[in-house]
């Protein structure tokens, strides 16, 4: 192997996770010089990293000022394809969906950008394959849409060229302290050491933040997306509405998610099963619904992912008190569009212990100090009890 | 009492339909024999049959590559059963024995609980016909799958014409709607010779049977009866192009390859005709088996990934059984259907005891000893990178893997963004195959995400195994040393039209959003106190500022 991990164990920052948010803080680290070494379980962006909806409209998050300011740069700046694409159209079948997509839009507004409201007519132009029942909707000069799949790989190989290094198939199975610092990162091949450590590992971050004693409330889910052949592109692919996200990729594909998640266990570290359920079909009604235009078009995949979220919603995207060379990241499943700003925060957390460029003080994980460590039970994001099946196998699942 | 969050899939997992103690997937020998056996024992047996296949599928070579070469009959699906029904005896003896036969339906997708999906209150099954879909529960399932075709490509194999020995056989005499008068089958062994002798019969010319070894693979004598009517054998050749009007084949060219598969310059030869079938294997369809989570394990003498069945063909999980060509193939079968038979026999019968019924039996079934483990020259995969190798060779890197996605075997193998990217950076051609390794071993999905490689319509029936066969060469190691690429539902492109279930409870309706349905999640920042909560059925949009 040519691994350059034969001569250096460890590197100035080990990052915990190869999903899109470790990815880019690496990639943005890497930039700044800083020799970085990305680990992780599988294969990079393998969970919901590389396979949501790849909406990059995110102007209500803190880091959506950036996020808007960096993704038309992003092709450029990583120096491979992430098929962003400018603008987002909503379409509304409903009054009240109409309400949603105009508010989705002033908000945009608030912050500076400009938006139109599409009638009925409009909206048939600019989407032919809406039907007659689409009532308006509206038209976002900001905001956008990418690869998922393509982009962390473009992440990934930027942060190569850099001088980066990633491990991949390496699981982390522990974190040393000493002093009041993380040390090392320990993995089934061996420790890794590391000045400063950055965990971003999606669903499994709160488990690494309470090796820490650090507690960080955190409920997986499963949700799936559903993608139907190519169709003739449309003039714009950022089309989402009726309750499903999503976009019309370069290639054509109609690709949507949305509906029902299911709460679950904490998964362990292999890598899980992509599973998915009879949802598809609801999937399928409702693109159908939202496009009658494409209601013949035929789906030819599905697949799910597993994300997280913390009680609010809201990332935490803090630099640890103690141990205080830890950054902890988790976007709360909203972390691909974000992405380019967020690696950029992570890492000046990393290099500076604060975010040069956004206030993150409603991301701090003190937030959730009171929060009932029952929250889940609570709320009812608990995993469905097995279900009572008398002789029904069905014990073991794909190995996708 | 628990919370239940109502955005969640808590309380509106799918009811089937229907439920049935036994669904057999598959009326081929081994599914008829695994649910007529079920069936005499006294279980309730459903038996599920994708044929008639209706004509868009076939366009699409789904499920068998038919090549575009069905003729107008096909779109008649009321003659289209009644010659499926009489052109598969089995199945009159299946309703005979009370079996519940549904033909013309499409399983395309099965569902059962695991470490991530726990919602779901029975095993189940995804069915379609044309008009529609629904769920079938089960507590045991036989897969009776079959075999698919195994295709590689070369240049002008895109034209109409270029079929699998499973997609000729099935329109020669299930449908008997091949429109084709003049065919060249590629691969000489039982499944070639087979082939050849079955168009023959239905009255379809055989121009010639290549073989790219030096010798006929297959039966002697069967290879002499063929001569003795005409069949032309060019052994120790490959394919150079087929040719022919826009989108036609009229005629392909061959070329002569020497020891080493290299084509011999000035040798070539044209042979007229309108079809072309590849008949060098065929690979086990594990779609299902994947989708259930049986386990799957690599065997090159039956044809690859096959599931790990006990000796009563029950898989790794207790409710799913295999049996007959989707439990393992090779060109040896074809001379004993009697294992396919014997092993769905088998299955059905340890089916109906392992629900604890009692099987009204005749003594237990014996499985003939399966035929011999054919010699290591017959490895199919083995045979199929002979061909492909003298293909490269003859063809160039030029050549379309994957038709649908349209990349070409250069494409794949320097793993390039696809063409309609217009990507160009030094970064992007400072990448390939080879650095994508030093970060771990070959991984098929990632590269067809990458590559779009198999990611068409055809949901890669056309390009899983050369795209296969191309990586290890490209990573100078062999198929069976990389990981079986995934399989997704649904396993047959059906249109939304037809996956919208009819069934929908209403809480799944009502209570529909988005994402997560977190009022907080999406509150402006710079806003304390703005929420928005996604309108449902009865709740219009909410935001907490009003």
């Amino acid at each position: 192997m040519m691994a350059p991990m034969a001569t250096t164990r460890g590197a100035a920052v080990v990052i915990v996770g190869g999903g899109v948010t470790g990815l880019s803080a690496g990639w943005w680290l890497a930039r700044a010089g800083v020799d970085v070494l990305v680990l992780d379980k599988g294969i990079v962006g393998w969970e919901a990293s590389g396979r949501n909806g790849g909406g990059a409209t995110h102007v209500y998050s803190p880091f959506g000022l950036e996020e808007q300011r960096l993704w038309p740069q992003m092709d450029e700046l990583l120096g491979y394809p992430t098929e962003y694409q400018p603008h987002r159209i909503g379409v509304a079948l409903t009054e009240g969906q109409l309400a949603l997509a105009r508010r989705w839009a002033e908000i945009g507004e608030m912050r500076g950008f400009r938006w139109e409201s599409l009638d009925r007519r409009q909206v048939k132009e600019l989407v032919p394959i809406v039907g007659d029942n689409a009532i308006g909707g509206t038209y976002l000069h900001f905001g956008g849409h990418a690869n998922p799949q393509r982009t962390v790989q473009a992440y990934a190989w930027a942060l190569q060229d850099l001088g980066g290094r990633i491990l991949q198939h390496t699981a982390v199975t522990g974190l040393v302290e000493r002093g009041g610092r993380v040390t090392d990162v320990a993995t089934a091949d061996g420790t890794f050491g590391a000045d400063a450590v950055v965990i971003a590992a999606g669903p499994q971050t709160g488990a690494f933040a309470e090796m820490l004693g650090v507690w960080l409330p955190l409920a997986p889910a499963r949700v799936e997306m559903i993608a139907t052949e190519p169709i003739p592109l449309m003039r714009v692919g950022g089309v989402a509405g009726k309750g499903l996200y999503g976009r019309q990729t370069l290639r054509g594909n109609l690709v949507y998610g949305g509906g029902p998640h299911e709460w679950i266990n904490v998964p362990d570290m292999t890598t899980p099963e992509h599973a998915n359920t009879p949802l598809v079909r609801n999937l399928a009604r409702r693109l159908a619904e939202l496009f009658p235009g494409a209601a013949h078009v035929r789906l030819i995949r599905s697949w799910s992912g597993l994300v997280e979220n913390t009680p609010d919603g809201l990332p935490v995207i803090e630099r640890l008190a103690a141990p205080d060379n830890v950054v902890i990241a988790t976007m709360s499943s909203v972390g691909f569009g974000l992405s380019p700003a967020v690696g950029r925060a992570v890492s000046e957390l990393v290099q500076h212990g604060r975010c040069l460029f956004a206030d993150l003080s409603a991301l701090a994980l003190g937030r959730f100090a009171d929060t009932p460590r029952d929250w889940r039970e609570r709320a009812g994001w608990i995993a469905t009890p097995p279900a009572v099946a008398a002789s029904a196998g069905g014990d073991a699942g794909g190995d996708d | 009492m628990r919370a239940i969050d109502p955005r969640s899939i808590a309380g509106k997992a799918p009811i089937p339909e229907r439920h049935a103690p036994l669904v057999v997937v598959g009326a081929g020998v081994a599914g008829v024999a695994a649910a007529i056996a079920a069936a005499r024992a006294g279980l309730e047996v459903m038996l599920v049959d994708e044929h008639p296949v209706d004509n868009d599928m076939m366009a699409m070579d789904v499920p068998l590559c038919f090549g575009q070469r069905m003729d107008g009959s096909v779109r008649n699906r009321a003659l289209m059963l009644e010659r499926v029904v009489e052109t598969n005896p089995g199945l009159a003896d299946a309703y005979e024995a009370g079996v519940d036969v549904q033909l013309g339906t499409y399983v395309w997708g099965a569902f059962v609980n695991g470490p991530t999906a726990q919602e779901l209150s029975t095993p189940m099954l995804g069915l379609a016909d044309d008009r529609r879909s629904w769920l079938v529960g089960y507590d045991r399932l036989v897969v009776a799958a079959g075999a698919r075709d195994v295709l590689l490509g070369f240049p002008g194999w895109e034209r109409a014409g270029v079929l699998g020995a499973s997609g000729a056989a099935a329109l020669l005499g299930r449908y008997r709607a091949l429109a084709a008068r003049r065919l060249v089958v590629l691969g000489s062994g039982a499944l070639g010779l087979h082939t050849a002798a079955l168009a023959l019969e239905h009255g379809v010319d055989v121009a010639a049977v290549v073989e790219v070894g030096a010798r006929v693979r297959g039966d002697a004598s069967l290879a002499k009866a063929l001569t003795e009517r005409g069949v032309a054998f060019r052994t120790g050749h490959t394919i150079l192009e087929a040719r022919g009007r826009t989108g036609e084949i009229e005629s392909v060219a061959l070329v002569a390859v020497d020891g080493d598969g290299q084509p011999v310059a000035g040798r070539e030869t044209d042979i007229a005709c309108d079809a072309v079938c590849w008949a060098i294997g065929l690979a086990p369809s594990v779609e299902l088996l994947h989708l259930v989570g049986a386990q799957l394990s690599f065997d090159a003498s039956i044809g690859g990934w096959v599931p790990e069945v006990d000796q009563r063909m029950r898989t790794s999980v207790p409710t799913v059984f295999a049996a007959g060509d989707c439990a393992g193939f090779h060109d040896g079968r074809l001379a004993t259907p009697g294992v396919a038979q014997a092993q769905g026999r088998l299955a059905g019968l340890a089916a109906v005891e392992s629900l604890g019924a009692h099987a009204r039996t005749d003594g237990a079934p014996r499985l003939e000893a399966p035929a011999a483990s054919p010699p290591q020259e017959t490895m199919p995969h083995a045979y199929w990178r002979v061909w492909l190798d003298s293909l490269v060779a003859a063809g160039g890197w030029e050549v379309n893997v994957c038709q649908c996605e349209e990349v070409t075997r250069r494409e794949l193998v320097e793993t390039k963004p696809p063409r309609y990217l217009k990507w160009d950076s030094s970064q992007m051609s400072a990448r390939n195959l080879a650095t994508l390794l030093r970060d771990g071993p070959v991984n098929q999905d990632q590269i067809k995400r990458l590559t779009r490689a198999g990611m068409g319509p055809c949901q890669s029936r056309r390009c899983r195994e050369q795209v296969g066969l191309l990586l290890a060469r490209a990573a100078s190691t062999t198929i069976d040393r990389i990981a079986l690429p995934t399989f997704r539902p649904p396993i047959r492109p059906l249109p939304l039209s037809v996956l919208w279930p009819g069934d929908e409870p209403a809480a799944m309706r009502d209570e529909w959003v988005s994402w997560f349905g977190i009022p907080t999640q999406f509150s402006p920042h710079w806003t304390a106190g703005m929420a928005i909560d996604e309108p449902t059925a009865h709740a219009r949009l909410i935001m907490s500022d009003e």
